[in-house]
């Protein structure tokens, strides 16, 4: 029998993510990709995966699956494990889990998160599509059949059982959620007039509900076009901000198309598009322009920032003897080691 | 005579890790050209960093790696590139890719016609009367903008855009004329369909067309798709495709 994660409920929209598929944008094929690396890299350093490994990204309201293999280890970044079975207990958000054989377990995302992140040990044992495990839904391609996870699905894992070793978690662990998005000058902000890039500059716009993982549309400060409210279709970057005839701004994400023709204000320096994964309707965000130096220097920060969280990652503690064990167990001639759980 | 580039393209960041090489802000073959003649040589020389190039109608679009390679390096390579380019270097292919005109699969045929002061089979001899040039892929895996569409063909987008066209729909709007590649929602008038497969991610490269390639459409009866694509399944179909000197 192929170990497995059985589907027993699916979630609102749960897809197989990697980082992205590349060299085919010319081609007229999206990246796709995790919305957050970052939790995706973390998740997968907890279960002793390495950063790139496909794990499933979760939207909203998360899955729950039995486990149909010897064991499995799993993490979760922006959402608890809720474990079921005789012991029913919680396993909080970046701290890995060993479940047995017929356990139950529930991704429940956390409160005012959008998106969840779940690694599992071994990663999945799919074909990749075009150098990729990531799903992309409009075209079917990649993930489990190219589409969401649905009830009854069986999520093919590679490994049978868990290596035998302690659990890991992320001490103080937090995956912060800015207010304020760095971003450069985009390739039309002379589509715009000076006092409009201002007022967009300046606005408070909130995450709208009609956001997806093509991309963040938002509310607030309409921005009025000083040319034609279209281009000749161009090339999209990860995190340009196009400004089509309604006025109101959208962020380009993981499945954006490659090309399209509508101005661009403004794009999203790099070292912030995790952090982008993160929002979810109804947060407030705010734009502040930085210089292509900046944006650099923010990028390297960011990822000493990953390192600093990588350190942060630790074996979970000793397993003290319990009492049983030392009503059980002969003192008298040995000393009862503490050992790694 | 091909001719060296005439003037200099526009360098527009698109963010910290795209660059965009902008030759014009048209559509325009002969900028296109210029366009698809830089992502070839810029996928000759392999510049370290950059990660893929997408031709578009008049810019380029390089993504690269900014941990490796700094816009400018890159801005400096392609110029250097440029003083040295002819337009669309080396030879194109052309295809020719049969396709059915027949009311049937053209539900915009008759709609078109009117327009156009033509018959439906008019319309059909007209489209296919064209070589056309593919400007760039975009909007869905494997879609082709193909261009230019002979001017009693052009008409704007559809005011009610379909949320459901067939997979193999042959469509125009404006100057341009494409294939859906998979349904999708879409909002040009369909005018025929082809049952060649123009993306398949289990082929090497998964997309049929590449940008500077050229395409003729070949009518064929409406009986003639079954027929395809019994020899598609067969392995027996070959697509007709020949090397043409730019």
């Amino acid at each position: 029998m192929t170990p497995a994660l059985r589907v027993d409920a699916p979630g609102l929209h749960t897809t197989v993510q990697d980082f992205g598929r590349r060299g085919f944008q010319h081609a007229g094929v999206p990246v796709s990709g995790a919305l957050d690396p970052v939790a995706l890299a973390l998740t997968n350093r907890l279960v002793g995966n390495a950063d790139e490994v496909a794990g499933l990204e979760i939207l909203y309201q998360g899955p729950t699956f039995t486990i149909e293999a010897d064991g499995a280890r799993i993490a979760a970044a922006g959402a608890r494990i809720d474990v079921f079975g005789d012991d029913t207990h919680a396993i909080p958000p970046l701290h890995s889990v060993s479940v047995r054989r017929g356990t139950q377990i529930r991704i429940s995302v956390l409160p005012g998160t959008a998106t969840a992140t779940v690694a599992v040990e071994g990663g999945f044992a799919l074909e990749p599509v075009l150098g990729s495990l990531s799903t992309y839904v409009r075209a079917g391609l990649g993930g489990l059949e190219g589409r969401v996870l649905r009830e009854g699905d069986c999520l093919p894992l590679t490994k049978s059982a868990p290596e035998p070793r302690s659990e890991r978690h992320m001490q103080n662990p937090a995956l912060p959620i800015p207010e304020t998005i760095r971003v450069l000058p985009g390739p039309q902000v002379d589509y715009f007039e000076d006092a409009t890039f201002a007022s967009f500059l300046s606005s408070t716009y909130l995450v709208s509900q009609a956001s997806d993982r093509m991309g963040m549309r938002l509310e607030g400060q309409v921005l009025a076009h000083a040319k034609a409210p279209e281009i000749v279709s161009d090339g999209i970057a990860h995190g340009a901000i196009q400004v089509p005839g309604s006025g109101l701004p959208i962020i380009l994400l993981a499945d954006r198309q490659t090309t399209g023709g509508y101005p661009k204000i403004a794009v999203v320096i790099s070292a912030d598009l995790p952090a982008l994964g993160r929002m979810a309707p109804g947060a407030k965000l705010r734009f502040e322009c930085v210089t292509q130096e900046k944006a650099l220097q923010e990028r390297r920060s960011a990822q000493d920032d990953f390192k600093r969280m990588v350190r942060a990652i630790a074996p979970v503690g000793a397993r003290l003897p319990s009492g049983s064990d030392l009503l059980t167990q002969n003192l008298v001639s040995g000393v009862v080691s503490a050992e790694e759980c | 005579m091909a001719t060296a580039f005439n003037s200099s393209p526009r360098f527009l960041a698109n963010g910290d890790t795209a660059l965009s090489v902008e030759f014009g802000q048209s559509i325009d073959r002969a900028v296109a050209g210029r366009v698809v003649a830089l992502a070839r040589r810029l996928a000759e020389e392999g510049i370290d960093g950059v990660v893929e190039t997408v031709p578009t109608f008049r810019s380029l679009l390089i993504h690269f790696d900014p941990d490796i390679v700094t816009a400018q390096q890159i801005e400096d390579r392609a110029e250097l590139l440029l003083h040295d380019l002819t337009e669309q270097s080396g030879p194109s292919r052309c295809w020719t890719v049969p396709a059915c005109y027949d009311e049937a699969v053209a539900p915009d045929l008759q709609e078109v016609a009117e327009h156009a002061g033509l018959t439906g089979a008019q319309v059909a001899e007209c489209h296919a009367s064209e070589t056309y040039f593919v400007y760039m892929m975009g909007f869905l895996p494997g879609y082709p903008y193909l261009g230019d569409v002979p001017a009693p063909l052009v008409l704007p987008r559809r005011t009610n855009p379909r949320t459901r066209v067939p997979a193999g729909s042959l469509a125009i709007a404006q100057t341009m004329t494409a294939v859906y590649t998979l349904e999708s929602p879409g909002g040009w008038h369909l005018i025929g369909r082809t049952p060649v497969p123009f993306f398949d991610v289990w082929n090497d490269p998964p997309a049929l067309l590449a940008p500077g390639d050229l395409v003729r459409f070949d009518p064929v009866p409406l009986d003639e798709i079954g027929r395809i694509q019994d020899r598609i399944r067969l392995g027996s179909f070959r697509l007709d495709c020949q090397e043409v000197a730019s």
